[in-house]
């Protein structure tokens, strides 16, 4: 079908879509969607594989279980999920630096990886301390018009716009 | 009636995978699990990500609640706090501006072949938690401080659920048309 094979859809379909899909996790999974979670749960299965259960000693991993839930096979299910709608309009491709990174920053690959390795590490470190991301507060918590995640995701985007703005103003210094 | 689903193990791991298909396929088609369009939305020059949130919310909200009115779901509200949400949120968002993904487009940026968001991102989502891990017992003290007093939109402003959901739509697509006329 043609649609399957468009490359992008109207934002405002697919985010209907995603509240759609927030129904059912809710009816069926008695969960909201979100995903941060599951990158704190893979620490904890690399540390229990390296030092063996003694990972169960530390008080945060007594409370967010190293092990595969219903939440890290969503995370999983979105890999394939995006292969598969990328596969169909022809735009999945193996690439290492993207637009405007290179148009700004070059072609290099190392500064690239390091950025990004460095942003990984401050969004988990953000997202395990305000208890949730951009799905778990940014998309979930506010539908179910929690306080506490419609301030998460104003700071979410308030943090994200200074810290984009300076980042790519740094090459125009 | 779905208490039986709720409570099988094996068949919500099953189900896990087959919302999470869904949902990487659905954020991949409307673009954010692409560098260029989160970070133009932080640099205010494109507002998909805002509005495929924004979309989301409205459908999700109208359905959650009238699910909740009935009885047939459960709320998952978090609570907060200044030193847990404000502080966490905004060190969430340097990590934002700097991957150019969040914890979930991430996902889908590795689906669609983005080496960067594998071999930068996921590494450092799963160091960067690991160290939080570590940590917990040190930050655990700091996250209570400045306890939020209210837990949902209606005991801030004193209204019912649908008199705040209401007017929420109206300001979301109202901010829809905003964009739209606005050309961004």
């Amino acid at each position: 079908m043609n649609w399957l094979a468009m490359e992008q859809w109207s934002p405002y379909v697919c985010g209907a879509g995603i509240g759609l899909l927030s129904w059912f996790t809710f009816l069926l999974s008695d969960k909201p969607l979100g995903t941060s979670t599951s990158f704190a749960r893979t620490a904890g299965m690399i540390e229990r594989l390296l030092r063996g259960n003694r990972v169960l000693d530390r008080e945060f991993f007594q409370k967010v279980t190293p092990s595969i839930d219903w939440q890290w096979m969503l995370v999983l299910g979105i890999v394939i999920g995006s292969f598969i709608s990328s596969s169909l309009s022809g735009v999945a491709q193996i690439h290492w630096v993207p637009e405007p990174w290179l148009s700004v920053f070059g072609s290099a690959v190392l500064p690239r990886v390091l950025v990004a390795f460095l942003g990984g590490a401050f969004l988990a470190i953000g997202a395990r301390w305000a208890d949730g991301c951009t799905s778990g507060h940014g998309i979930s918590g506010t539908m179910q018009l929690a306080v506490a995640s419609w301030i998460a995701a104003i700071c979410f985007f308030v943090g994200g716009i200074a810290m984009a703005t300076i980042l790519y103003a740094i090459p125009t210094l | 009636m779905y208490e039986s689903l709720r409570g099988n193990a094996r068949s919500q791991k099953a189900l896990g995978l087959l919302f999470g298909i869904i949902f990487g396929f659905l954020l991949q088609k409307s673009g954010v699990t692409t560098y260029k369009v989160i970070i133009n939305q932080l640099l205010l020059t494109d507002f998909t990500v805002l509005k495929v949130m924004m979309s989301a919310v409205v459908v999700g909200t109208v359905g959650i609640h009238f699910m909740h009115g009935k009885g047939m779901v459960n709320l998952h509200v978090r609570s907060g706090s200044f030193g847990s949400t404000i502080v966490g949120g905004l060190i969430f968002g340097v990590g934002f501006a700097l991957l150019g993904y969040c914890p979930g487009t991430v996902a889908g940026a590795v689906g669609q072949g983005a080496m960067d968001a594998l071999v930068g991102g996921v590494l450092g989502l799963t160091l960067g938690s690991w160290i939080y891990a570590v940590s917990y017992p040190k930050l655990a003290p700091f996250l209570d401080k400045g306890e939020f007093k209210h837990e949902r939109l209606q005991d801030l402003f004193h209204l019912g659920t649908w008199a705040v959901i209401v007017p929420l739509i109206v300001l979301i697509i109202a901010l829809f048309v905003g964009l739209e006329w606005l050309g961004l």
